[in-house]
């Protein structure tokens, strides 16, 4: 493709820009539904000598782009005595955003909306879209809401094929690894939602292999994202909670209890800060008492302290932590083996 | 986003059918600040105005949009038919609808009213492309409580010096600093104070959830000159040239950390050879890896340096020494 700017003919990118400009403007323009022949002679793009054939072809492409960028064109008959002949327009209250005021301060949280995205893959959308809230001319009020920096990232190279799907409906087709599975395994599925919960996306969808919901991690997905069949494709059921479902599988709920741990003096901060209760034992070390969900989890925070928390009850978190740092410990050559 | 020369007929499309209501309520503006406003260099700016110039509901002259950028100044005229905005898009809708709902949820934000007014007018004006919005939630971040998140709002908004008491598990330390905050920025799931810390001399990004206690001092607080805040567009992490390379072998049961953290390069491991991962990252300081390897029991090991295999195997021994016979075994 040839560069757009410069001062020599226009390109092919720049030609078709023009085309579709002219025809959304003598579409919008128009008080009665225009014929194909008076289309053609109105946008000097389709009228180049090409076949009527071209030029057929040509407009059925034009036309199904527009709609896919939202325009509303529509076909209606032009006279009830020419109905095989179908016409073409635009209708302005279906094109243009409806009048909208908004306050000041209402800006500035759309604004702080828009720029949650700044550093994703939909930043381009969401500052075409305040651009447009904009447009009537209110300025943004720049005291408002100073300091304050949202942030939604969409690192995960599936992210823009999986979203698209979510919005439109479109069953997808991917390789899967699960966590500790070697092999990537291929899911059919149908998208239900997605969820962006603690810095990671999550798809909740139908597994039509499995026939039950499954919670997919988007940087766990490999490879492409293919979209299978069309838009609209199926329901999502009307009682479906996304972040109820990604929440249950991505951190399921655990029962507290208790645990006491003999925590060296000036180390162990984040335990002190959950702790029931501390007490000193002497110069060295001071009793912490505290509740834990997951045995492993703990167990893993526990041994992560290394000599400067032991833990003392349960027994069961003992032998879990005393089973971690042994693991730690002939793994990288130490003890019996 | 700089429209790049790529920019596909419909792309441009949609972006000139923005521009031009915005540019009809804003005759006279300065072509500079017009392309800053729109994103666009000054050159793409005048090329599409050029290309406005070109277009009409006919091709009589009083047919034409009319477009003028002489002088430095823009007008935009006889453009009635797309003086308005078209309706949004359905990701120009959700991105919107989603960030605000977002909002809602962060804690200590005064702007909670403001926030639904604008979601209940967007709704609205978004008709039907709103709906698909229900089917993407995000949560920007949580954790650190709504009282110090918004003493700290404060403290920037009154350009305040703020007396943080800051827990670094990493390496298991409480430190007290005095901070010149910047922003609050909320990214990957976390809320961070960032701010010029007068004990690293250094910008520094604070977990809101490590902060102890955060005190908003009466003394100026405008941070140094030297001060800029950090692109956060890769995440929070930031690795230094000094910093040592670690080789990593994470069997299976610990390859999240390859996700979890930042890595150089991951490399798969045949089943024969354990299976897993092998990866290589760089890290400042040791101690917050010694306390992965504990955690990850023998799931994961370092392979190099040497140095570090025995700062972990020594480690390992000095705990297990704490559960006396037990931990002989």
């Amino acid at each position: 493709m040839t560069s757009e700017t410069g001062g020599g003919a226009p390109s092919a990118a720049q030609a078709k820009t023009e085309r579709l400009l002219n025809l959304v403007l003598v579409l919008l323009y128009t008080r009665r539904p225009l014929p194909k022949a008076q289309i053609r002679r109105l946008v000097p793009q389709y009228d180049t000598g090409a076949s009527a054939e071209a030029f057929e072809r040509m407009f059925e492409r034009d036309k199904d782009e527009l709609r896919e960028l939202g325009i509303p064109l529509v076909t209606e008959d032009i006279d009830v005595l020419w109905e095989d002949e179908p016409g073409y327009r635009i209708h302005q209250r279906d094109y243009a955003l409806p009048d909208i005021a908004f306050e000041p301060d209402e800006l500035a949280v759309l604004g702080l909306a828009s720029r949650t995205w700044a550093q994703a893959s939909l930043a381009g959308p969401a500052a075409q879209a305040l651009r447009k809230l904009r447009a009537a001319g209110v300025e943004r009020d720049e005291g408002a809401l100073i300091g304050i920096e949202p942030r939604l990232r969409t690192a995960e190279p599936a992210f823009d094929v999986v979203k698209d799907a979510v919005l439109r409906r479109v069953r997808l087709r991917f390789g899967y690894r699960r966590p500790e599975a070697a092999e990537v395994t291929e899911r059919h599925v149908r998208p239900w939602s997605l969820v962006s919960w603690h810095g990671r996306w999550y798809l909740n969808a139908w597994d039509e292999d499995r026939e039950a919901p499954r919670v997919f991690r988007l940087s766990r997905i490999t490879g492409p994202v293919r979209t299978v069949g069309r838009a609209g494709a199926f329901e999502v059921p009307a009682d479906h909670e996304a972040e109820v479902m990604t929440r249950a599988v991505a951190a399921p709920p655990t029962q507290p209890s208790p645990a006491v741990l003999r925590v060296r003096r000036g180390a162990g901060h984040a335990l002190r800060r959950r702790a029931r209760t501390v007490g000193e034992v002497d110069e060295l070390w001071s009793l912490v008492d505290l509740d834990y969900g997951d045995l492993d989890a703990f167990a893993e925070e526990v041994a992560g302290y290394g000599a400067d928390v032991v833990a003392e009850q349960p027994p069961e978190l003992v032998d879990a932590v005393v089973a971690r740092l042994r693991g730690a410990l002939v793994a990288h050559g130490g003890g019996e083996g | 986003m700089p429209p790049a020369a790529q920019e596909t007929a419909t792309a441009r499309l949609t972006r000139l059918l923005t521009m031009v209501p915005w540019l009809v309520n804003r005759q006279g503006i300065d072509v500079t600040r017009a392309a800053a406003d729109l994103g666009v260099s000054t050159e793409q700016l005048e090329a599409d105005l050029q290309l406005l110039f070109l277009c009409g509901y006919g091709q009589m002259p009083d047919e034409l949009i009319e477009a003028d950028w002489e002088g430095g100044r823009v007008f935009v005229g006889n453009a009635d038919s797309i003086a308005r905005p078209l309706r949004l898009g359905v990701d120009e809708a959700v991105t919107l609808i989603v960030g605000l709902r977002a909002l809602r949820e962060v804690p200590g934000l005064d702007e909670r009213d403001a926030v639904d007014r604008a979601l209940a007018k967007l709704e609205s004006a978004a008709g039907d492309a709103a709906a698909p919005a229900d089917r993407v939630r995000a949560e920007v971040a949580e954790g650190g409580s709504a009282e110090l998140l918004a003493r700290a709002r404060r403290a920037i908004a009154g350009q305040r010096r703020v007396h943080l008491r800051y827990v670094v598990p990493a390496r298991d330390e409480a430190t007290e600093r005095d901070v010149d905050p910047m922003r609050v920025v909320g990214i990957d799931g976390q809320w961070y104070l960032e701010g010029w810390c007068h004990r690293a001399e250094d910008t520094r990004l604070f977990r809101m959830d490590r902060v102890e206690e955060l005190e908003v001092l009466d003394v100026d607080g405008t941070p140094p000159p030297q001060a800029t805040e950090r692109d956060l567009s890769e995440g929070t992490f930031r690795p230094a040239a000094d910093d040592v390379s670690v080789l990593l072998h994470l069997l299976p049961g610990a390859t999240w950390v390859s996700d979890y953290y930042a890595v150089d390069s991951v490399e798969e491991v045949p089943a024969d050879e354990g299976g897993g991962r092998r990866v290589r990252l760089r890290t400042a300081d040791t101690a917050w890896l010694r306390r992965l390897l504990w955690r990850l029991g023998g799931r994961g090991v370092v392979l190099e340096p040497a140095d570090v295999v025995a700062e972990v195997r020594e480690g390992a021994a000095a705990a297990l020494d704490g559960y006396g016979a037990a931990g002989r075994s």
